[in-house]
């Protein structure tokens, strides 16, 4: 079956071709139709291809050998599950972003920035998933950092988005180096760059930590995990939003994707402790995310902060079969990968779905400074729907697909007693209760994105002249409404689709789903838990109806608009609503002194003056100061010391290459 | 191997550590560059009675490249070079020569104790070219940064690679084109410098390259 990797390759290549062709036309009118037209076609070509493979044969692994890249090696690609799955998840969102972007790019003041690079990062993505050897990963790892940079880039005008690329640059390089390393390391003194010979290649206990380590740091810095995470808030919302959608939906899927095929699939069998350190990780970047998006007041860095919190939430669900791969629990682990990979695809969808909705907001009103939004439900009300359900999923509430991917983590956390280790059994149950926080928080964090954003009154005049925005945005939020719903109501659909992948990555799958009654999902025996996505959407939805007609129908069919109650303030002022900063002060008293080290301090006038007493909240990025402040220090002093290494005279210079020299060879001499 | 060959090629390989180490108290350029042409003479008697023992003929080429090239243009030119300058009488050593010539002395047991460990088996003879022209390479270094003048790194550099040819053609079986690229190259390097001595002059009047260093503001 050589022949489907064959035509996958041929949907890359058709990408970057469009690139070209973007960079030739990209300053005309017709562009932007063109472009993100073609990219919707092939990228729904490959999903269709990929999706294909995954419900037919997808045990079957078929390569190609390119003659590119090293001499030796040459430039190899291979699909297999995983990489089948994560291209369906690339690939769906490459094409519902392509969707929003016919509409969202005809708003886009220099498309002749964005339209090239956006064919380009897409064919990134697709071959990091698809490659096979080591260089061929590296390649379109950086091809896909610097495409996502250049998109960054777009609006440079703006010193922050400047700032924001600048640190992304710098995050993606130290990224790609620990990825180097770590490849470095699998390969061996044989140095074979190929994964099918890493595959095989067992490496000692120090080295496989060392890769463990390296690839948390490669990986994790893509992805977001804390303290790596300082990047994502700051790069993600500057692109366009439905790049913002692909980066923070799709493009840390790809670095998940990364992690997996590396530790799960290369490095052969893991020691119990890599568990502890990626579950330990994962649930402290959890908490510590969703915390900093529920202080945060600006709408795109609210979700992209909530991208750290589900990154997290994957890691720990990554983390925890990791250590039930290691104990020779298969059942558990697959019950556990399976999870994670259920949530990568559902973060994919929701939270695509809430920047395309950000992206809206942004169109109609020129803010994404919640502050100055609210009241939108009555100028945007398709948007606002799609929103509320993109909320209501994130935060994990029946029946959409955010609670049955939560839900199943939680199931394999109780699978944790039978663990052999005492430090597993300890230690799984505390980041279960992280991450039962971080729900919790979720939910709180969405609450106030939706209610300050869309509901109560109008905060600025920009908000009292938005008008819904085109069809096109609308149709690719709507679809990705009805995924999230439909990964809710039929969750063993997609569990069953997992169910190759988890057996040849943890040797051992989840039980048949759409084989128990009634479309209800058993992770592990009826006996112990079950859920029925249909029964709570059917309950919702008929106790709804009803509730509804018993009013119209016996109560009255008028619909009275009151006036709004104005808190016993005679000339209630939309200044004076509850505000996104006022929603998060609870939250911000009771962890903030801890996570933020958020100091308030009140300014009080002078006895007769007239100024107004202020609250000042200072808060600080602990993750900044305790790990970024000492590196950039040091690097400082140390290129302050060098610098006049810079300005020797040419015999200097001499002089320093010879007593070098000198230096090697004494050292040599004197070897022993 | 016979016992007077291996002298012969001993000895004309110890010459030229000597007459390194006379490079290093030239202080006037003419003398310099004298030392420079018998230092060429002598590594292309050396390769020439290397191309005898080793009846590698393609070796004679070599030496007669070091002999035309390096014995009696390359001196030629630079003896041009320095007249049309007009900078014959100019004394220059950046290093005295007390400490100078300690430090060759120095490089020289270096290179000796590091040789004669690292190639325990290799053929003697081999073994001996190469610890001497480890020396000439380290020695031509020194010349190279205890100079000023941009003649006399040049003459550095040249002898500097005299002792690469040995090292080349000590060894068995070394194809000449590495040879030729490398002597070639050192032409080209040459002539390269050469320009550039004149663009140094026509710019500041001096092919001290102390010049550049204040023209760009700096102490030395």
């Amino acid at each position: 079956m050589n022949s489907t990797v064959a035509l996958l390759m041929c949907g890359p290549a058709a990408l970057l071709a469009t690139a070209l062709l973007a960079a030739v036309v990209g300053r005309r009118a017709s562009a932007t139709h063109l472009i993100y037209g073609a990219a919707l076609i092939i990228s729904a070509a490959l999903f269709v291809i990929a999706a294909g493979h995954l419900a037919r044969n997808p045990e079957a692994a078929s390569a190609i050998t390119l003659p590119l890249g090293l001499p030796w090696t040459g430039a190899r690609f291979r699909l297999d599950g995983l990489s089948a799955f994560f291209l369906v998840v690339v690939n769906l969102g490459g094409a519902i972003a392509s969707l929003y972007g016919l509409g969202y790019g005809r708003h886009e003041a220099t498309p002749h920035r964005v339209l090239p690079f956006y064919p380009a990062f897409l064919a990134g993505m697709n071959l990091v998933v698809l490659a096979n050897d080591a260089f061929s990963f590296l390649l379109s790892w950086e091809f896909m950092s610097l495409a996502s940079w250049a998109l960054v880039m777009a609006h440079h005008g703006d010193e922050a988005n400047r700032r924001a690329g600048y640190i992304y640059l710098v995050m993606a390089s130290f990224g790609t180096l620990a990825l180097l390393l770590a490849f470095g390391t699998l390969a061996g003194p044989a140095g074979t760059y190929v994964f099918d010979a890493m595959r095989t290649a067992h490496p000692g206990p120090y080295a496989a930590g060392a890769v463990l380590v390296l690839m948390l740091l490669g990986a994790g810095s893509k992805a977001g995990l804390v303290p790596l995470h300082a990047w994502l808030p700051l790069a993600h919302p500057a692109a366009p939003s439905h790049v913002s959608a692909l980066m923070s939906g799709i493009m840390t899927k790809v670095a998940i994707y990364g992690f997996i095929r590396v530790v799960f699939d290369l490095l052969g069998e893991p020691a119990w402790w890599s568990g502890v350190a990626v579950l330990l990780i994962g649930g402290v970047t959890a908490v510590l995310g969703i915390l900093h998006a529920l202080m945060e007041k600006d709408l795109k860095r609210l979700l992209a902060y909530s991208t750290i919190e589900n990154i997290g939430v994957i890691f720990a669900s990554l983390g925890l079969a990791l250590a039930f791969k290691a104990n020779a629990m298969p059942s558990a682990a697959a019950l556990a990968f399976t999870a994670a990979l259920f949530h990568v695809l559902n973060h994919s969808f929701f939270k695509s779905l809430l920047f395309f909705g950000a992206g809206a907001v942004l169109t109609a009103t020129g803010e994404r400074d919640m502050e100055k939004l609210g009241g939108l439900i009555h100028r945007l009300p398709v948007t606002s729907f799609v929103f509320l359900v993109g909320c209501v999923s994130i935060s994990a509430l029946p029946p959409f697909n955010g609670f049955a991917s939560e839900w199943l983590v939680f199931q394999a956390i109780l699978r944790s007693p039978e663990l052999p280790q005492w430090g597993l059994k300890v230690i799984v149950p505390a980041v279960g209760g992280m991450l039962a926080l971080a729900a919790a928080l979720a939910a709180a964090c969405f609450v106030k994105a939706f209610g300050i954003t869309f509901l109560g009154r109008a905060r600025s005049a920009a908000v009292e002249r938005a008008h819904e925005v085109d069809r096109w945005s609308l149709a690719a939020m709507a679809v990705l409404a009805v995924f999230c719903l439909l990964a809710g109501i039929v969750p063993g659909f997609v569990l069953d689709g997992l169910s190759p992948v988890t057996l040849s990555l943890v040797g051992d799958r989840m039980p048949v789903q759409m084989a128990e009654p009634w479309l209800s999902i058993v992770p592990i025996a009826e006996s112990r838990s079950s859920y029925n996505g249909l029964l709570v959407f059917a309950f919702i939805a008929i106790s709804a109806s009803l509730a509804a007609f018993f009013i119209h129908r016996f109560a009255s069919h008028a619909v009275r608009r009151g006036i709004a109650w104005g808190c016993g303030f005679a000339d209630a002022v939309p200044a004076a609503q509850y505000t996104a900063a006022s929603f998060a002060q609870p939250i911000r008293r009771v962890f903030g002194s801890f996570a933020f080290r958020a100091r308030e301090t009140v300014d009080m006038p002078a006895p007769g003056s007239l100024d107004p007493a202020r609250i000042k909240v200072d808060m600080h990025d602990v993750a900044w100061e305790i790990f970024y402040q000492p590196i950039t220090g040091a690097i400082d002093f140390a290129t302050e010391r060098l610098n006049h290494l810079q300005f020797l005279t040419i015999r200097r210079y001499l002089t320093l290459v010879f007593l070098y020299l000198v230096i090697l060879l004494l050292v040599l001499a004197l070897w022993p | 191997m016979n016992g007077l060959t291996f002298d012969i090629a001993h000895l004309l390989a110890g010459s030229l550590v000597l007459i390194s180490f006379m490079m290093l108290y030239q202080d006037r350029l003419f003398a310099l560059i004298n030392v420079f042409a018998l230092h060429a003479v002598v590594l292309a008697l050396s390769v020439a009675w290397q191309a005898y023992i080793q009846d590698a003929h393609h070796l004679y080429i070599t030496a007669a490249i070091a002999l035309v090239f390096k014995a009696i243009v390359i001196p030629v030119g630079l003896h041009r070079i320095i007249q049309r300058l007009g900078i014959h009488r100019d004394i220059e050593t950046a290093v005295g020569i007390g400490p100078t010539m300690l430090a060759g002395i120095g490089l020289v047991t270096l290179s000796m104790v590091l040789m004669l460990r690292v190639t325990p088996e290799a053929d003697p003879l081999a073994r001996e070219d190469l610890a001497f022209a480890l020396s000439i390479i380290l020695l031509g270094l020194l010349v190279m940064v205890t100079r000023r003048n941009a003649v006399s790194q040049v003459v550095g550099f040249m002898s500097l690679e005299n002792g690469l040819v040995l090292a080349a053609t000590g060894a068995k079986g070394m194809p000449l084109v590495v040879e030729i690229s490398v002597a070639f190259s050192i032409l080209i390097a040459f002539i390269v410098i050469g320009v550039f001595l004149f663009r140094i002059r026509e710019r500041f009047d001096s092919v001290d390259v102390g010049a550049l260093d204040d023209y760009r503001g700096e102490r030395r």
